[in-house]
């Protein structure tokens, strides 16, 4: 996985609540069998003004100009700012595959949905929950300023404006601890490959039921 | 000491390691796959050389791109229009055939929705840790399962390791006390409670439903209000077992049985939160006062009893919710001030994970049997919830009530649900859906979605529009 350490990067907005993660990445492009390739249709109903399908070259079809991270001034936008209750909905992880491959290495909102949140850490995207205070004041001062950045550090685990205000997050430690360093958890649960092993053996002569049944 | 919640003895009973840093690692018994959430797990086994743990922890089903059109279906896998469908689906079946997992294929009369066909099966049964990629995951909580969503990234976990790195969630109890009215059902319930609580407000928790209402809601109802848990932002729902429970899980294919089963029955009467227990939250509402539910907007929480009328933007005082409520406004095309009994139905669909069980199927040929959809209706869907479903609905006669009402009768799976199949709306057809998401084109690009019950769907492809079917008869 890839790591997330520090990144500075331009601001874009996502201004609305409840973004749902069909709104992320409409389910016409889950039919991929890839990880990859998403971006172009991340907010794809938003974004154009025409019917997305899969497969399709995304650059010639015609964009919606109401829609914000389409104007040029948002171009690059690496850091995503929302509003509540981000990416509810579905449990597609296409959804941080698409924002990802859009570009964006940190989504900023004052809450995010628990799936699409846990999703995130699997792919190198940090999402960052700061006070909705916080937020509506980021917003502010990125729709106030062009070329609006922000750092976020994960090691301190903070938010840092161009003016050199900080803002604090949380983060579990262990979710830290494998964006930080970029690791497989895989790899790292199957290290406690005894202590399964012994769960297990308890564990069926506890619910005998739970095993075997399906053959 | 407070006593034990039933989701503080689940996630006991499944702990394999607590670590120092708060997360720990959950033994998972049963994991369900599908099509859509499953290729890129695969792949990930395939790129690392790892195997599955234990192979029969999985049963796989593919579900959502499936035809419902019976002619189409006829044709297998290889019969699928859509060629984008249909390699994910050939794919399911070739992933299970070279990981060697069981698979209930798309010509097993046994085939369905993911979530219909695991507890029909008994391959969800009650104490067990369940998970599959699709966030409605949460519907087997409703055998005192701990069953919860997750994405891509941890179905390969699990097929590799058996296992999920978690932390605990807090617990929010959500009591339903005393009656429901004649013509209120779980769904009712379900859209009632995320009305009152927002559609994150059950975020961070694991959420049990009790009260007398819900003990008295078969466990078909009762999958069907914790299918919805995370449409109120909880990844989890679950409801203790009793006999209803009990009642449902004996005899099915992959049920214990003989002395097992004694031994099952003795070990899944204590899953039941102690009297004592204490829960981080609490809600009650009062079973008397739930109406039937409409959605008049673009998220599950923008919902309104039938007899209600569409908000009024410039009543409310939050900016983002105000924004919110206009933007809802415009992409469903609605008033504010209008009645919900004056939004057309120009679609019906009565299907889904949640709604799609035989009780779901009688409960909406009831209302529409010797009645006719209304002219204005351009198309009524009924998609059972599984071959099994399906089989018991004709043998009840109930194919027969809705044909002959003018509702189409399909083969199982999503369908309209998710628009991933040929089945969908067209730019702004409202349409009365059983199902439990109406975000923005979620059933078809500029597609309207209504949240209701099998019977308010049906009452609404008779009427053309949204009625009260608790008063509906004498109309």
């Amino acid at each position: 996985m890839k790591a997330f350490t520090v990144h500075e990067g331009l601001v874009g907005p996502m201004d609305r609540a409840n973004v749902d993660t069909d709104m992320i990445i409409p389910k016409q492009f889950l039919k991929s069998i890839k990880r990859s390739g998403f971006g172009p249709n991340c907010f794809d109903e938003l974004r154009y003004m025409d019917e997305g399908q899969p497969g399709q070259d995304c650059s010639t079809r015609p964009l919606n100009p109401d829609f914000p991270l389409n104007q040029s001034r948002y171009q690059g936008a690496s850091v995503l700012l929302a509003r509540e209750n981000f990416g509810c909905g579905s449990s597609r992880e296409h959804a941080p595959w698409a924002l990802d491959d859009y570009g964006f290495r940190c989504v900023i909102a004052p809450s995010f949905a628990d799936i699409f949140y846990n999703n995130c850490f699997k792919n190198g995207l940090l999402p960052v929950a700061l006070p909705a205070a916080q937020v509506d004041q980021l917003f502010q001062e990125m729709y106030a300023a062009e070329g609006y950045t922000l750092t976020v550090d994960l090691s301190r685990q903070c938010v840092v404006t161009p003016s050199g205000a900080e803002f604090a997050f949380e983060v579990d430690a262990f979710r830290k601890h494998c964006l930080l360093n970029g690791l497989d958890d895989i790899g790292l649960t199957l290290e406690s490959a005894e202590s399964i092993r012994a769960f297990e053996q308890q564990h069926r002569e506890r619910a005998p039921w739970v095993f075997g049944a399906i053959q | 000491m407070a006593g034990k919640t039933l989701y503080d003895k689940l996630w006991e009973n499944h702990l394999v390691e607590q670590r120092e840093d708060g997360s720990a690692l959950i033994y998972i018994d049963r994991h369900l796959l599908h099509e859509v959430t499953s290729p890129q797990a695969f792949e990930g086994l395939r790129l690392a050389g790892r195997q599955p743990w234990r192979r029969d922890a999985n049963l796989a089903v593919p579900d959502h791109n499936v035809p419902t059109d019976s002619a189409e279906r006829a044709g297998g896998v290889a019969g699928i229009a859509d060629p984008v469908s249909k390699l994910q689906v050939q794919t399911l079946d070739d992933n299970c055939e070279a990981f060697d997992i069981v698979e209930i294929d798309i010509n097993d009369v046994r085939q369905g929705i993911v979530h219909v066909v695991g507890p029909e099966q008994g391959a969800t049964l009650p104490g067990m840790t369940v998970v599959c990629g699709d966030s409605h995951t949460s519907t087997h909580g409703a055998l005192g399962a701990l069953a919860h969503g997750i994405g891509t990234s941890e179905v390969e976990h699990v097929l590799a390791t058996q296992c999920l790195v978690q932390t605990k969630m807090k617990n929010l109890l959500v009591r339903v006390d005393g009656k429901l009215l004649p013509g209120v059902t779980a769904k009712d319930v379900a859209l009632a409670i995320i009305g009152e609580i927002g559609t994150a407000g059950g975020t961070g928790y694991a959420i049990e439903f009790g009260g007398e209402v819900v003990r008295g809601l078969s466990m078909e109802g009762r999958m069907t209000l914790c299918n919805m848990s995370i449409e109120a932002g909880a990844r989890m729902g679950m409801v203790a077992v009793d006999d209803v429970t009990l009642d449902y899980v004996r005899g099915r294919t992959y049920a214990p049985q003989g002395e097992q089963w004694d031994q099952a029955v003795a070990a899944w009467r204590d899953l039941h939160s102690e009297e004592d227990a204490v829960f981080d939250q609490v809600v009650v509402l009062q079973g008397e006062a739930i109406r039937p539910q409409v959605t008049w907007g673009t998220s599950p929480e923008m919902v309104l009893p039938i007899d209600g009328t569409v908000p009024d933007p410039a009543q409310i005082d939050d900016p983002t919710r105000r924004a919110a409520t206009e933007r809802a406004l415009v992409y469903m095309g609605l008033k504010a001030g209008q009645s919900i009994t004056d939004i057309p139905a120009d679609k019906v669909f009565i299907g889904s994970c949640t709604n799609s069980r035989i009780e779901d199927l009688r409960a909406a040929a009831a209302v529409v049997k010797g009645r006719k959809v209304a002219a204005s209706v351009k198309e009524a869907l009924v998609v059972p919830g599984s071959g099994l479903v399906k089989q018991q609905a004709e043998a009840e006669g109930l194919d027969r009530i809705f044909i002959e009402a003018g509702l189409q009768w399909r083969e199982p799976g999503c369908s309209m649900c998710l628009a991933m199949n040929a089945d969908k709306l067209g730019p702004g057809e409202h349409c009365a859906s059983t199902s439990n998401r109406n975000f923005e084109g979620r059933q078809g690009i500029g597609g309207r979605t209504h949240l209701v019950s099998p019977a308010m769907a049906a009452a609404a492809a008779i009427s053309g529009h949204f009625v009260d079917v608790s008063t509906w008869e004498e109309a």
